[in-house]
């Protein structure tokens, strides 16, 4: 469904993405994992075209991705996106938030968009909030918004950038099980995390990129519990054992 | 003191006429500004080089020439070029593309204050460069170009006297013809400065609002 071949991507002299191919089937679940500056946000954000890439090519559902293409603007309807720093609305309540891409991009009928809202708010589990801005809610809820904002535009595939790198330690549960429960409703999503342990449970695959190359991939529950090359090893043990 | 009043009492219904010009000279150019304005600051923002650029050149083009040589300009030179206008006409056109440019720049202080990840956001749902500026970027730069407005809303009401240079029978305009005739400049004069100063006071009030409104609405 979505495909990445040979892409590379450079800012200026920093050459970041190095030649990454990748397929993501409909209804998996595929988390990036990697240090940071390593190019995983940057892969993520080349999917829907917040970002160019230099060469290669990236198709979703067998169109190119091509941010100065009118289509991009299609195709990001197509994929949604959740962000590290939720970016929410600030000006408009949470149910505002969800309904804006229904009502104001696919012109869908107020009223239906509304109550589908509704719904979905209740699905990440904060009916009741509906009428609170942004700035009311903790991180946690923010991001759970920012959730339900991307299933608002019945989406085909979800791209994670890190969504709970942001939150309280204590936060960080609330998201994921949402984002679990979207797995198990056979959601394509592309995760960038360090969660070794929910990617080690609810992914299917998992990807580890180092200085701008996939390093190694596999099923995420043998890949993570039984990395083979020697950088995974040493990224997972600094990862779940800090000191 | 008693011969002010009986001057002002005199006077007023004269210079009344001439705080009507002032009131339409300052509300039709800032309508022009403003819509000038947002005009230029979102070419500036478009992120197409011809067009950031020109509007860059004409915005500092606009700055950088006096408003009273504008003013001269449209009401003296255009006739030449078959461009006829009337004084009034001349000013609010002459006022409104001088202060254009200042609104232009405060609206694009506005627009490039807001978080790129809102940006980021709103084109993740599928909308297009017009509909984040309406839905997204605009409502929230709003806020932020507010209090500066209401800065240029009393600058511009006070400037409307440069029409008086243009044969506009504005309030300075006004009494400096009362106090031409009649010599008595202290009397009029004042009133004139008093008059301006009773136009901006609400202006002022509603600058100090806005402010305070926009703080709160900070998180």
């Amino acid at each position: 469904m979505i495909e990445l071949r040979d892409i590379h991507k450079s800012f200026g002299a920093l050459h970041v993405i190095r030649g990454v191919s990748a397929t993501v089937e409909k209804g998996e679940i595929v988390c990036i994992l990697g240090p940071s500056g390593s190019g995983k946000s940057t892969i993520l954000r080349c999917i829907n075209g917040l970002e160019s890439y230099d060469s290669g090519a990236i198709t979703v559902e067998g169109a190119k991705v091509d941010r100065n293409s009118r289509s991009i603007v299609d195709i990001r309807a197509r994929v949604s996106m959740v962000f590290q720093r939720f970016n929410l609305f600030p000006n408009r309540t949470a149910l505002e938030n969800v309904v804006e891409g229904p009502i104001f991009v696919k012109k869908e009928n107020r009223t239906t968009a509304l109550e589908r809202g509704r719904d979905l708010m209740a699905r990440v589990g904060l009916a009741g909030k509906e009428d609170n801005y942004p700035g009311q809610l903790s991180g946690g809820q923010q991001q759970r918004v920012a959730i339900a904002r991307a299933l608002a535009m019945q989406p085909r595939a979800i791209l994670f950038d890190e969504p709970t790198s942001a939150l309280d330690p204590e936060l960080v549960g609330e998201v994921l099980t949402v984002m679990k429960s979207l797995a198990e409703d056979g959601m394509t999503m592309i995760i960038v995390t360090h969660e070794v342990a929910f990617a080690r449970e609810v992914a299917d695959r998992a990807l580890f990129i180092d200085q701008g190359v996939i390093v190694e991939e596999g099923p995420a529950a043998s890949m993570l519990s039984h990395p083979r090359h020697a950088r995974t090893q040493d990224f997972l043990r600094r990862v779940t054992h800090p000191l | 003191m008693q011969q002010f009043l009986s001057d002002a009492v005199e006077f007023l219904p004269i210079l009344m006429q001439g705080v009507k010009l002032t009131v339409i000279i300052t509300l039709g150019s800032l309508v022009l500004s403003t819509i000038l304005g947002l005009f230029w600051a979102l070419m500036r923002v478009s992120g197409i080089w011809v067009l950031d650029r020109s509007t860059r050149l004409l915005i500092n083009f606009i700055r950088g020439v006096p408003i009273i040589v504008q003013l001269f300009y449209i009401y003296f030179v255009m006739p030449d070029f078959g461009v006829t206008l009337t004084a009034l006409q001349a000013a609010i056109i002459g006022l409104g593309i001088a202060y254009s440019a200042y609104q232009a720049e405060n609206f694009r202080a506005g627009i490039e204050a807001i978080d790129h990840g809102q940006i980021e956001a709103a084109q993740s749902i599928g909308m297009g460069w017009f509909l984040v500026m309406r839905r997204v970027i605009l409502p929230q730069a709003f806020r932020i170009v507010l209090p500066p407005y209401g800065n240029v809303m009393i600058m511009m009401l006070k400037d409307s006297s440069q029409a008086s240079t243009i044969t506009v029978a504005e309030l300075a305009l006004q009494g400096k013809l009362i106090a031409a005739s009649t010599f008595k400049n202290t009397s009029v004069f004042t009133m004139v400065a008093l008059m301006y100063l009773c136009m901006c006071l609400p202006l002022m009030y509603l600058v100090g609002q806005l402010e305070k409104h926009s703080a709160t609405q900070r998180r």
